[in-house]
């Protein structure tokens, strides 16, 4: 049994486009260990999105009605079939399933072509709300009845495992350390918190997978997240603003995303669209 | 929130166990502002080519090292007491590897 492929999609953009995003501390990072981590961590994160889109690239290619919806990209294809690359590079922004959250940029709220900073506070609390997620969905997908799903599951579960661990650890000492951090963790958390709305609120191929059994039934992990985030709050010292949430649910998941993701595939498309045989 | 900021992060040495059974061998060092936070470190930087399977940090400052000053008396006078290797006995073939 096979996963819909929206949500092989949902799940793999998820991955890239963070592991993206994280991608631009390497050389950049606040100390030596801490751009070696970041950049550890983008690589686990790109290595599960190629798992994932390998899986749908088979999907895509063994259905034809799949294949007849895919026909119009044609980059990166081998003897005619899509590959993962294909999907990667040749999609449009509307076509990628991310969560908003994944494609929001380093700093504060600015409109998408501005440029500051990043904030190291914002790169973690991002990591540790997101991986606490996907530490719950590793684990739940590890039953999935698409069998290649829940063994890329298994892997990815041991990888989020250490990232939770590392952005968790981090957030306490933000929160708890001095004035400065502490203010920094509390904005990077207010921003971001509100975006995690949309975990709660499935698209189509999300409720469908939940449905057929391959998928997770996210409603399911609500309670588990929040006790989690909770609890690494309580010890940051950190507080939620979030409840009740304040308005707009961002909806990435199903294709409508932010300025911010533009910008994102723009830089990490243009040279595999430059250079269309491109061998690397 | 009540200790100042550490302006400097003190010195870890890291030790990584690259197998079951192996002793753990001195790799680097790195600065940590402490034990846990330089685990994870060593973690990051030591152990991302599959190196190990178990790592152990030590404050550097917990180090009592040999002077290099010292090195004549220290190790010189073994020198010539060749005697103390044990190159001086017949090993039964029984007994194979030593």
């Amino acid at each position: 049994m096979k996963a819909p492929i929206d949500y092989l999609l949902h799940l793999a953009d998820n991955a890239l486009v963070l592991g993206q995003r994280n991608a631009e501390w390497c050389g950049h990072g606040p100390i030596l260990e801490e751009d070696l981590a970041l950049a550890n961590n983008s690589l686990d994160l790109i290595g599960q999105a190629r798992l994932l889109y390998q899986h749908a690239a088979e999907l895509i290619n063994s259905n034809a009605s799949l294949a007849q919806r895919f026909a119009h990209l044609q980059g990166a294809r081998q003897d005619g079939r899509v590959t993962e690359d294909t999907l990667a590079y040749f999609r449009d922004t509307a076509e990628f399933r991310n969560h908003t959250l994944m494609e929001l940029p380093h700093h504060g709220p600015l409109v998408g072509y501005a440029v500051s900073e990043r904030d190291y506070a914002v790169t973690i609390a991002r990591n540790f709300l997101v991986s606490a997620l996907m530490v719950l969905m590793w684990d739940s997908l590890r039953a999935s009845k698409d069998e290649q799903l829940a063994a890329i599951a298994a892997k990815s579960l041991k990888e989020v495992r250490y990232h939770l661990q590392h952005a968790g650890d981090w957030l306490v000492r933000f929160g708890d350390g001095t004035e400065e951090s502490h203010r920094r963790a509390q904005n990077a958390i207010d921003l971001l918190l509100p975006y995690c709305e949309a975990f709660w609120h499935p698209g189509p191929a999300e409720s469908a997978a939940a449905q057929d059994g391959t998928g997770v039934d996210i409603l399911s992990l609500r309670e588990h997240w929040n006790a989690l985030v909770n609890e690494t709050l309580a010890e940051a010292t950190l507080t939620r603003h979030d409840q009740p949430h304040p308005g707009y649910i961002a909806q990435g998941h199903t294709g409508i995303h932010s300025e911010h993701l533009g910008f994102l595939l723009a830089e990490m498309q243009s040279l595999a669209r430059a250079h269309p045989t491109a061998v690397w | 929130m009540n200790a100042p900021a550490l302006k400097e992060w003190p010195l870890w040495e890291v030790f990584v166990r690259s197998k079951q059974g192996l002793e753990h061998k001195h790799c680097g060092s790195l600065h940590a502002s402490d034990a846990r936070h330089a685990l994870q470190m060593a973690r990051d930087v030591y152990t991302r080519r599959q190196e190990g399977v178990s790592i152990w940090v030590v404050p550097s400052t917990a180090i009592t090292a040999s002077e290099p000053d010292s090195k004549d008396s220290f190790f010189d006078p073994a020198a010539d007491k060749i005697y103390r290797h044990p190159t001086f006995y017949e090993i039964p073939d029984k007994v194979g590897h030593m």
